[in-house]
C-alpha cells in the first residue's frame, strides 16, 4: 500500500459532484417546501382548536412555547376529557352527523364496489351484445358517467325523492352516492381483472365450477387488492360529498360536511370550536390517508398506465 | 315471469298515474309503490335471464345489474329533467309545474350571471395547465432517488383526502382571514398593506383557483407519477450517453413518452374541475359579484334562493350539453396529439 493515491477524481467528476450535490438539495428544498404547504393548514387547524380568543389574534403558533393549549374548542363540541361524561347537544348532534357520514359512505362504497366488480369483470371476460351495444358501447357507458356533472342530476332527482318520499333519507343519498363513485369503481377493476390472465378461470371451468363459482373462489381472491384501493377511494369520495347532502337533506340525514359547512356561514360561532369541528371532520380521512396510502395511490395510478 | 311483475309494475304505475291526475284514488301518499314495483321487476328480469338463458344468462347477470342501476338513476332523471327544465316550477309555490315552453331559454339567454359563471368556467379550466406543470415539477422530484419518500408521499396524498369543506374553512376562512390569519399576516410582513383574498374580483378568482389547486395537485402528481416509474431507466441512461443534458433528457425523451398519461391526467382533471362548487360556495358563495362563481354553485343558489326548479335545470341541461360538445372535441384532439408520430 501506497500512501500516493492513484486513481484521482479528476476535477471533470469533482464537478459532477458539486452539482450533482446542488441538484440534490434543490430537490429536498422543493419537496419541504411542498411538504410544508400540504400540511401546514393541518397543522394550523389542530392548533386552532387548542387556542383561546388572545392566542388566535396575536397570531401564536407553537403550542406550549407561545401558548398554552386550552380544551376551549373540543369543550364546545363535548369532547374534551372533562365534558366527555356530561350530557351534551353539540356532541350529539356531531355524532349523529358522523354516524350518518359513516354509514352512508360505507354502504354506498360497498355497494359500489359489489356493482362495480361485477359489471367489470363480466365486460373484461364475456363479449356481450345488448341491442345495438356491444362491449366497448357499455364500457363507455359506464365511463361516461364520469362526465356528468352532479348539477344536472340534483335538481330532477329531488323532484324525484320529493315524490317517492326518499328526501332526507340515508337511502337516498346512498343511491345516489353509489352512481356517482360506479364508474372510478369500474374503471380501477377493468384494469385489476384485465391483468389476471384468463387461464386461470378456464382451469377452474375445466374442473367442474360454474362460471359464478369461479368468480368468487377463484378470481375474487386474486383481485382482491384491486377492489380494497377501488373501496378506500370511493370512501374519501362519498365521505367529502357535499354538494347533494346539502340539497337533500336536511335535519335526519345530514352528512358532516353540511354541519361544517353550516357552521362556516354563522359569524358567532368561535374560531377554536370551528377548528376543532373541522379538524374533528378530516381525522379519520388523516387516518385512513397515512394508513393505507398504499392502496389509494395504486387505485389512482389505475388507469394513469395502460 | 318478467313479462307478468312488468305487468304489475305498469299496473301500479298506472294506478298511481291516475291518482296523480285526480281522477281515482287508491289511498296512496307517494311514488314508492313504483319504486317496489320496479325494484321487483328489476330482481325478476335478472332472475330471469338465468332461468331462460342458462349459462349465457349467468353471463349477463355480471353486468345487468350495474346496467339497470344506472339507467334508473341517469337516464330516468335526465329525461325527467327535460321536462322539467321547459316548466317554470317553483317548489315553493303552490301551483305547481306549469309548462312555459321556451321562456326558460330566452331567460337564460339574458342571464348575466350565467354567462358569467360559464367564462368563469373557462378561466378555471385554464388554471389547470398551472397546476400540471406544478404537478409534473413535484412527480419529477418524488421520481428521483430520495430519502423518506414514504413521507413525502404521505405528506402530499392529504390534501387530496381532506373534505372540501373542511378544507375551505381551514383555509378559506380562518388562514387567508384579513386580520387574523396566518397567509394574511404573512403577507402583510411582505409588504401588502390591506391582504384581503376575497375583495377584488381577480384575487379572489385567483384564490379559489389556489385553493382548488391545492386539493387536486396530489392528484395529478400520482397519475404522472405512475407514469415516470412505468419508464424503463434505459431510456434515460441512453439520452445521457448520447450526450444529452438533463434538461434536453427530459425535454426529448421523458416529455413525450409521458404525453398519454399527461393527457389522461388532464383531461379527468378537467371533469373534476367541470363539477367544481363546494369550495366556492362555502367561501365566497359567487361573490364578489358572481367573481368567483362556478355554474355549479351558481344553479345551486339559484335553487336555495328562488327554489325555481325549472329554470336552474334548464341551465344545468344546457351545461351538460355544452359539457359533452367540449369533452368530445378535447378527446378527439387529445387522441390526435397522444398517437404516435410516424
Amino acid at each position: 500500500m501506497t500512501d500516493t493515491q492513484i486513481f484521482h477524481d479528476s476535477p471533470v467528476d469533482r464537478a459532477f459532484r458539486a452539482k450533482r450535490f446542488s441538484g440534490r438539495l434543490a430537490i429536498y428544498a422543493l419537496l419541504i417546501l411542498w411538504a410544508l404547504i400540504c400540511l401546514f393548514p393541518i397543522y394550523w387547524t389542530l392548533t386552532t382548536s387548542f387556542k383561546m380568543a388572545p392566542d388566535v389574534m396575536k397570531g401564536h403558533m407553537v403550542p406550549w412555547v407561545d401558548f398554552t393549549p386550552k380544551w376551549l374548542g373540543w369543550k364546545s363540541l363535548g369532547l374534551s376529557p372533562d365534558t366527555l361524561g356530561d350530557e351534551s347537544t353539540v356532541r350529539a348532534e356531531f355524532l349523529k352527523r358522523f354516524s350518518n357520514s359513516a354509514i352512508v359512505s360505507v354502504v354506498s362504497s360497498v355497494l359500489a364496489v359489489v356493482l362495480g366488480s361485477l359489471a367489470a369483470y363480466g365486460l373484461s371476460r364475456f363479449s356481450y351484445k345488448f341491442a345495438w351495444m356491444r362491449n366497448s358501447d357499455i364500457s363507455f357507458f359506464f365511463l361516461s358517467q364520469l362526465i356528468l356533472p352532479p348539477v344536472v342530476l340534483a335538481l330532477p332527482m329531488l323532484v324525484l325523492y320529493k315524490e317517492l318520499a326518499l328526501l332526507d333519507t340515508r337511502i337516498g343519498l346512498i343511491l345516489l352516492y353509489t352512481l356517482s363513485v360506479l364508474p372510478i369503481v369500474i374503471w380501477i377493476m377493468r384494469d385489476q381483472f384485465s391483468s389476471i390472465p384468463t387461464e386461470l378461470e378456464e382451469a377452474a371451468l375445466v374442473d367442474g365450477l360454474s362460471i359464478w363459482g369461479a368468480f368468487l373462489t377463484i378470481i375474487l381472491p386474486i383481485a382482491l387488492p384491486g377492489m380494497v384501493a377501488a373501496f378506500i377511494l370511493s370512501l374519501v369520495l362519498t365521505w367529502n360529498e357535499y354538494f347533494f347532502a346539502a340539497l337533500l337533506t336536511s335535519t335526519h340525514s345530514n352528512t358532516l360536511p353540511v354541519m361544517v359547512a353550516s357552521q362556516t356561514g354563522s359569524q358567532g360561532i368561535s374560531w377554536w370550536s370551528m377548528a376543532a369541528l373541522a379538524w374533528a371532520a378530516i381525522l379519520p380521512l388523516i387516518v385512513i390517508g397515512v394508513v393505507l396510502e398504499r392502496y389509494i395511490i395504486k387505485g389512482m395510478a389505475a388507469g394513469a398506465v395502460k | 315471469m318478467i313479462w307478468g311483475s312488468g305487468a304489475i309494475m305498469l299496473a301500479v304505475a298506472a294506478a298511481q298515474s291516475l291518482q296523480a291526475v285526480g281522477s281515482a284514488g287508491f289511498g296512496f301518499e307517494n311514488w314508492r309503490p313504483t319504486l317496489y314495483a320496479y325494484v321487483t321487476w328489476a330482481i325478476c328480469l335478472c332472475w330471469g335471464q338465468v332461468l331462460m338463458h342458462g349459462e349465457h344468462g349467468k353471463r349477463t347477470l355480471f353486468v345487468l345489474p350495474a346496467a339497470l342501476f344506472v339507467i334508473s338513476l341517469t337516464v330516468f332523471p335526465l329525461l325527467f329533467g327535460l321536462i322539467i327544465a321547459f316548466s317554470d316550477w317553483n317548489l315553493s309555490s303552490p301551483d305547481g309545474r306549469q309548462f312555459n315552453g321556451l321562456d326558460n331559454v330566452w331567460q337564460m339567454w339574458a342571464d348575466p350571471f350565467y354567462w358569467n359563471a360559464m367564462l368563469n368556467m373557462v378561466w378555471y379550466v385554464l388554471a389547470i395547465l398551472v397546476e400540471y406543470a406544478i404537478a409534473f415539477g413535484l412527480a419529477l422530484a418524488l421520481n428521483a432517488e430520495i430519502r423518506a419518500r414514504k413521507f413525502f408521499r404521505v405528506a402530499f396524498l392529504l390534501p387530496l383526502m381532506l373534505s372540501p369543506v373542511a378544507v375551505s374553512w381551514m383555509i378559506g376562512k380562518s388562514m387567508l382571514e384579513p386580520r387574523f390569519g396566518p397567509i394574511a399576516r404573512l403577507g402583510r410582513a411582505l409588504g401588502w398593506d390591506d391582504p384581503s383574498f376575497f375583495g377584488s374580483p381577480w384575487i379572489a378568482k385567483l384564490t379559489i383557483m389556489l385553493m382548488d389547486a391545492w386539493t387536486f395537485i396530489p392528484f395529478m402528481m400520482i397519475m404522472i407519477l405512475a407514469g415516470l416509474q412505468a419508464i424503463p431507466k434505459e431510456l434515460n441512461e441512453a439520452a445521457k450517453v448520447d450526450g444529452a443534458n438533463g434538461w434536453r433528457a427530459f425535454w426529448e425523451v421523458t416529455f413525450p413518452l409521458m404525453l398519454p398519461v399527461s393527457i389522461t391526467a388532464i383531461l379527468i382533471r378537467i371533469i373534476f374541475k367541470l363539477k367544481l362548487a363546494d369550495i366556492v360556495i362555502a367561501v365566497t358563495s359567487g361573490g364578489p359579484g358572481g367573481a368567483t362563481d362556478t355554474v355549479t354553485s351558481f344553479i345551486f343558489r339559484e335553487y336555495r334562493d328562488r327554489s325555481n326548479v325549472g329554470y336552474g335545470t334548464l341551465l344545468a341541461m344546457v351545461y351538460l350539453v355544452i359539457i359533452i360538445i367540449a369533452m368530445t372535441l378535447l378527446m378527439k384532439l387529445a387522441d390526435r396529439i397522444s398517437r404516435p408520430r410516424t
